[in-house]
């Protein structure tokens, strides 16, 4: 299956500070992708430079197997809805559809008509004066009926009521199973993105912490609960995440693909929430011996 | 792409154009009374101007000043940097077209649109104030009193082609702020800053240059000898006003030189003893020197001549008006390429 | 656009993987009689657009209702039932749910409340789930 993006190395800097830094990614097609991660963790810079919006500093990325932004080629084959939803406010909802349809040789002109009737959108109203989901389904609709391979969504959902996420997210799953669209989108509602994604990248302090497929994810981490151990000395093929103790009692999280067999531990499963939380509160340091297993474990 | 950028100046468009349709049509009206006037007195059509014409000629000179610099403003400045401001920048590069498709696009469009509403209206007040131009009135003595050339810098510029170049000049140097600043009002402000400064420099140091001017040495005689001035101060300076041009040209500079062909800031001193015509009787005397009788102004001034003096001018003649207008029209044509040169490689490579 | 004959619904908080949940509802259905066979699945397509989740858990979860036998995929047509489980209905189990009445009877004359036995239940069967896996 090819690589819908593939960074090595990327990093982007602002003056002095590291937006991101050393991120190297292989995210297959055919999947929705979720990235998630602290406000400031370079998740916008990431989707950006995905996006062509930006250059890189250093390392590469490449997007549909192409460098972003370079040629209309390349652009016809990425959609990229910014966080704020951009759309021109002077023009009506009808003019948008007419720009996509003159600008993108792709364009299913049908498909984007036939969204704006559905959400009730008015073709004739002018895009200031929508309400703010509208202007994100209308942002949506934009991005979808250009028929890119690749769609890079940037809190998408993040100022719509529930109403209004649930509507776009139903929009866009329906999007993906009709035309096997790839995704990857950025969010802080964890129990969103394990409604949509499949495919998982954790990102924080400009740095990639977690990266693969969320059902691995899910089988390979355990809570092991028991009496107090420190340290926690398991077997090789077993990695702790974190550990905590109290007097009595140790707790680890760990992630394997073996089975659990030491009689001592009380095993438990983990949500997807809590596997992004523990490794969101790792601390950085430790983490170049650790990060290439992170990438190794879900392949 | 033609079709985006079309909508997006549709408002502004149909304001500039209706504002130069209804003066081409005041204009209109005007024009040709003052075409018949010309003829039928053509040395003192000035006497015969109303208020109203007056007006209009100053209105004509203020439009003209005004529209490359309004649409350099209003046209240029916010076409990247409102995108940027509002973040639609970042749906329009993502639509299938490259940056640089889609600035030449908007420029190309904009500066079209610019050309033609400000050609109408070069057209339009060049044709008006043909009769105008230059003109005097019946009773003028000396220099005075009549209204400028068209060759001179404050015509120049509302004249002919060149304002078509400003207007592409403006509309450029708009989106290359627009482009740097990012932020729509400081770059129309900064565009409006840059434009009048230009305008100011290029009249008084570009200008003269684009076509070499012409000199003339003269001998000072009586028929061109206009006066001469002092003027008071530790050492009295004293000046010759001579009238050593053709009507219609741009004087440059206007300086008496002496035998080696040095200007000289002032003339001998028995001038001004001997050669100062008396004041007229109502005028109070500027010199406290007793003022002789009447002096001959010919042996003065050929005393003048023997000793070496001539006046040297320094001026464009009329017949080079058109010249120097394509001249400075290119010389600005080229300037705006360069400009739009630097908004491509800025916004292809600086922008995010 | 036809409707479906059965919708799926999502608990987004049992703890039960949604690929899970959809192959339970199905069985369920099945058992109940409101699935029979010949009878069209939801597509995939609509399926997500009601629940808004991702397109692969339903393709794995019908997967996996085909391997059991349940359904059968016809490409470009969509998910057909091609076995019902109305049949296996409970009734033939008379002498499974004897021997659980026995079980409880049991458990309560040792002592354990419903909690207990609850736990002690469900942590035995997952264990066994898990040791058939492994």
């Amino acid at each position: 299956m090819s690589a819908v993006l593939r960074a090595e190395g990327l990093g982007k800097r602002y003056r002095r500070r590291w937006a991101l830094s050393d991120c190297t990614l292989d995210i297959p097609a055919g999947h929705v992708t979720g990235l998630v991660g602290p406000n400031g963790a370079g998740k916008t810079t990431l989707l950006s430079l995905a996006a062509g919006m930006l250059a890189p500093t250093s390392g590469t990325v490449e997007v549909c197997g192409g460098r972003p932004a370079s040629g209309a080629a390349q652009l016809a084959k990425v959609g990229f809805v910014a966080q704020d939803t951009p759309t021109y406010s002077r023009l009506s909802v009808g003019d948008h559809l007419r720009m996509g349809a003159r600008l993108n040789p792709r364009w299913d002109d049908t498909l984007a008509r036939a969204r704006i009737e559905r959400l009730g959108l008015d073709p004739a109203k002018r895009a200031g004066k929508l309400s703010h989901g509208q202007r994100g389904q209308l942002a949506l609709t934009l991005g979808l009926a250009k028929r890119p391979e690749l769609l890079i969504l940037d809190e998408p959902v993040a100022s719509l009521d529930p109403l209004a996420r649930r509507e776009f997210l139903q929009g866009l799953m329906e999007a993906v199973a009709e035309h096997g669209l790839s995704v990857v989108l950025s969010s802080h509602l964890i129990a969103d993105l394990e409604r949509v994604c499949d495919h998982l990248i954790v990102l924080v302090d400009s740095q990639v912490r977690l990266v693969g497929d969320v059902d691995t994810l899910l089988a390979t981490h355990h809570r092991l609960t028991g009496p107090r151990r420190d340290p926690p000395a398991l077997p090789a093929d077993q990695h702790v995440v974190s550990a905590s103790h109290t007097d009595r009692q140790t707790t680890l999280v760990v992630r394997t693909s073996a089975p659990i067999h030491d009689p001592a531990w009380t095993v438990g499963q983990l949500g997807l929430e809590d596997v992004v939380l523990e490794y969101m509160r790792r601390p950085a340091d430790g983490q170049r011996g650790s990060r290439p297993a992170a990438l190794e474990v879900l392949r | 792409m033609i079709w985006l950028t079309w909508r997006q100046l549709r408002t502004q468009a149909a304001a500039v154009y209706a504002a130069v349709a209804a003066f081409a049509v005041v204009l209109a009206i005007t024009g040709p009374r003052l075409l018949d006037l010309s003829r039928a007195y053509p040395n003192a059509v000035l006497d015969y101007l109303t208020r109203t014409d007056r007006n209009l000629y100053v209105a004509g000179l203020m439009v003209m000043a005004l529209a490359p610099a309004i649409i350099g403003a209003f046209w240029g400045a916010p076409m990247v940097a409102r995108e940027m401001e509002g973040g639609t920048h970042r749906l329009a590069w993502n639509q299938t077209v490259t940056r640089t498709r889609w600035l030449a696009t908007k420029l190309g469009v904009t500066a079209l649109a610019a050309a033609a509403a400000v050609g109408v209206l070069t057209l339009g007040v060049t044709w008006w104030a043909r009769p105008l131009d230059g003109a005097q009135g019946g009773n003028s003595v000396t220099l005075g009193d009549a209204l400028p050339a068209r060759l001179t810098p404050v015509s120049f510029a509302m004249r002919g082609i060149a304002p078509v170049g400003y207007a592409v000049f403006a509309l450029v140097l708009g989106v290359a702020t627009g482009i740097i600043l990012r932020r729509t009002v400081p770059a129309m402000a900064l565009t409006l800053a840059v434009f009048t400064a230009v305008q100011i420099a290029v009249p008084l140091w570009v200008r003269p240059h684009l076509v070499p001017p012409a000199r003339h040495t003269v001998t000072i005689t009586e028929a061109n000898f206009a006066g001469i001035n002092v003027l008071e101060g530790p050492t009295p300076m004293v000046q010759l006003v001579v009238r050593a041009s053709e009507p219609g040209a741009w004087v440059l500079s206007n300086q008496t030189v002496d035998a080696s062909g040095r200007p000289v800031d002032t003339l001998p001193s028995w001038m001004v003893d001997k050669c100062i015509p008396p004041p007229p009787p109502s005028a109070p005397p500027f010199s406290s020197k007793p003022v002789a009788p009447e002096p001959d102004m010919h042996s003065c001034l050929t005393r003048l001549t023997d000793l070496g003096y001539r006046q040297q001018v320094v001026y464009q003649p009329a017949s080079r008006f058109w010249t120097l207008q394509w001249a400075e029209t290119a010389l600005f044509l080229a300037v705006s390429a360069l400009l739009a040169g630097f908004c491509f490689w800025w916004t292809r490579h600086r922008l995010s | 656009m036809e409707d479906s004959v059965i919708e799926f619904s999502l608990d987004g908080r049992s703890g039960v993987s949604p690929y899970l949940q959809v192959v339970r509802q199905v069985r369920h259905a099945l058992r109940l009689g409101l699935l029979r066979e010949g009878d069209q699945l939801p597509t995939v397509k609509d399926v997500v657009a009601r629940l808004a989740i991702n397109p692969n858990t339903v393709l794995k979860a019908y997967r996996e209702l085909e391997r059991d036998g349940l359904v059968a995929a016809r490409p470009g047509i969509g998910t057909f039932v091609t076995r019902s489980l109305a049949d296996a209905s409970l009734a033939a189990h008379e002498p499974l749910r004897q021997d659980l009445r026995r079980w409880l009877a049991k458990a309560r004359r040792a002592g354990l409340d419903e909690e207990s036995i609850e736990a002690l239940f469900t942590s035995t069967f997952r264990a066994t789930a898990e040791q058939d896996i492994a």
